[in-house]
């Protein structure tokens, strides 16, 4: 129970005598609150300092990400500001982790500005962050309603309409990270794309850090990088695509480099997620206006998304750039080198690709999330993986993804054609496979074994990656596991 | 050439046995199976001529794969192409799309490159097979 001093003082001359009051006290804390189906939802961990109750903290939380300030303001009196305030409605332990707990907060909608992610950020992320009252703070889950979602345009051409434009259907796309990142010439770089493309992946793409360098400015890029598209089309019968990066220092910039691909005949573009979600929102209508599809490559999101106690969970970027709308955005892959605990990726993915994603706390899911039709995001597993990974791939991340091997592909034993050849037919087998009704999941090994007798390609791959596994413990995982059932 | 459109374009060409098993997989997911050919195969060539509507009420593989054999019987130096359709809401798609049957010759496409202004080159993919008129393409002599 509330100490009497602490409950919300609802005598308004009392309320408002100037001075400083906890924040339960000026009504940001309301246990019995019923949240509105048009209330955007926030679960956020919080690690209170020590001597702060858990309450008041999350109390803070809801005050200090809306209408709050330090000390009491009459101001507050020119408006309905009980109706404005954010209201901390819940908190709850994290299982096994002493001195945290999820403190559930709940914003009425006109807190926000329609179709605008930056709007929705400045809140929930913003200066509440830096409270001094909390040691950390992670943002784990959001329910954004149907009725905000409406309001963004989402991903510009979603899954299906790209799989329509790339006529592939029924199997993972296969893409492939040119490498070295950087130094390559415009020249030698659309090599790698033409060997990579012809030899049977779907899509190249740029890396992050490749913008306009010395050693390759974006110009040559492009028209070496359209030039290796073509001709491995004309080569294969295939619709081929290359992820032009059009991240750079100015909107003007990139709405030039953009307008140059289109001008080339590129199905896609990509930007970076450090160029900041208002320019990610701006680079998503430009692709929904100009039929491209829209890669986001998201550089810098471990700063703040891996640790537990402090930051921005995953998913709740995921969120945020499916309602952004772009097409492409990196998930994870689980098994490669890369952050990814299987039961998170799985929440991440159901977040990118579901029309409704059911409340599910062992993947990470703490609100059932409607998607109101936004289209669907697809996500692109890449950093690690190879061809014998094949089933354990197809069965942790499905059918809509794009599979990307970078090293896998380019540094094959027999050359960068031979590579892409290696990963296409173990995933066209894998899939051929698991459509049958093989158990591929037991049998994938022996499956790509049986394929590596009349592919070398496939054979050389297995023998020069068999035993390379990136076997770490998750930093990010779930908080709650299944009760073990009696048998 | 050989063109790589569709989901099994990597490996040994499908046996009828196995084609039937793709079938199978595609009807418990609920899916109406259809057959296409084209002797047009440019990847950007979306229409291929139907062979019949989409079978919508079809719940034997056997049944479709005597559609399979009936268009090969027609349209031997086709390609031709088996499609999963899905209606369900949030896809209304394409879920599956593999090729049954392909010309004995396949002729490939010819990158036609128009040269521009600052360096740029507008590419056009022309089929060989084009170059005649529908219908006596991938005929002999």
């Amino acid at each position: 129970m509330n100490k009497p001093l602490d409950a919300k003082i609802v005598d308004m001359k009392e309320r408002y005598k100037s001075g400083v009051l906890k924040y339960r006290q000026m009504g940001y804390w309301e246990p019995d609150y019923e949240p509105k189906d048009t209330d955007v939802l926030a679960v956020f961990r919080i690690s209170p300092q020590d001597g702060v109750d858990p309450e008041e903290a999350a109390a803070a939380v809801a005050g200090e990400s809306s209408t709050a300030t330090w000390t009491v303001v009459w101001t507050d009196r020119l408006t309905d500001s009980e109706y404005y305030r954010a209201k901390a409605y819940k908190i709850e332990p994290v299982p096994g982790i002493p001195g945290q707990w999820f403190a559930y907060i709940a914003y009425d909608l006109d807190l926000f500005e329609e179709g605008s992610i930056a709007n929705l950020t400045a809140s929930i992320i913003g200066n509440v962050f830096g409270f001094k009252p909390l040691k950390a703070m992670r943002l784990e889950d959001m329910r954004i309603p149907a009725h905000y979602l409406k309001t963004f345009q989402g991903p510009a051409t979603g899954i299906v309409a790209e799989r329509e434009r790339m006529n592939c259907f029924g199997r993972p796309l296969l893409g492939a990270t040119m490498k070295p990142k950087l130094g390559l010439s415009g020249r030698n770089y659309g090599r790698v794309v033409y060997e990579a493309l012809k030899g049977g992946l779907d899509f190249t793409k740029d890396d992050e850090n490749i913008n306009s360098q010395p050693f390759m400015h974006w110009r040559d890029r492009y028209l070496y990088c359209m030039e290796a598209v073509n001709k491995a089309m004309a080569e294969t019968g295939e619709i081929k695509g290359t992820y032009l990066n059009v991240t750079a220092a100015t909107m003007e910039d990139m709405y030039e480099r953009a307008e140059f691909a289109r001008s080339l005949g590129s199905v896609i573009v990509m930007i970076d997620l450090v160029i900041g979600y208002t320019a990610i929102q701006s680079m998503a209508k430009w692709a929904r206006r100009n039929d491209m599809i829209l890669h986001l490559h998201r550089a810098g999101h471990s700063t703040y998304t891996r640790q537990k106690n402090h930051g921005v969970s995953f998913r709740v970027i995921a969120k945020w750039m499916r309602m952004a709308g772009v097409d492409h955005i990196h998930a994870g892959t689980v098994v490669g080198k890369l952050e990814g605990d299987p039961n998170v990726i799985r929440g991440v993915y159901d977040t990118c690709r579901e029309n409704h994603v059911p409340k599910n706390l062992q993947h990470g899911i703490f609100f059932d999330q409607p998607w109101a039709s936004l289209k669907k995001m697809m996500p692109v597993a890449s950093g690690g993986i190879h061809a014998g990974q094949m089933h354990q791939l197809l069965h942790y991340l499905g059918e809509d993804v794009v599979l990307q091997f970078g090293g896998g592909t380019i540094g094959h034993p027999m050359g960068i054609q031979a590579g892409a050849i290696a990963n296409r037919v173990a995933l066209e087998v894998m899939v051929k496979a698991r459509n049958e009704g093989r158990d591929i999941w037991n049998e994938g090994p022996q499956i790509l074994s049986e394929a590596a007798r009349w592919c070398q390609p496939l054979r050389a791959a297995l023998d020069t990656w068999k035993d390379v596994t990136f076997d770490y413990a998750s930093t990010d995982s779930v908080d709650f596991v299944p009760t073990p059932t009696p048998a | 050439m050989k063109i790589t459109q569709g989901q099994f374009s990597f490996l040994p060409e499908l046996t009828d046995a196995e084609i039937c098993k793709q079938i199978e997989y595609a009807l418990q997911n609920g899916w109406a199976l259809s057959v296409e050919y084209t002797d047009d195969p440019h990847p950007r060539n979306t229409y291929w001529s139907m062979w019949g509507n989409p079978m919508f009420d079809l719940r034997d593989p056997a049944g479709v794969m005597m559609e399979v054999s009936a268009c090969r019987k027609e349209h031997a130096g086709a390609y031709i192409r088996v499609i999963a359709f899905d209606s369900k809401k949030g896809w209304e798609s394409i879920r599956m799309s593999f090729i049954v049957n392909r010309p004995a010759e396949e002729p490939g496409f010819e990158l036609v490159r128009s040269e521009g202004p600052g360096r740029v080159v507008h590419y056009t993919l022309r089929s060989y097979a084009t170059s005649r008129p529908s219908g006596e393409r991938y005929q002999p002599g």
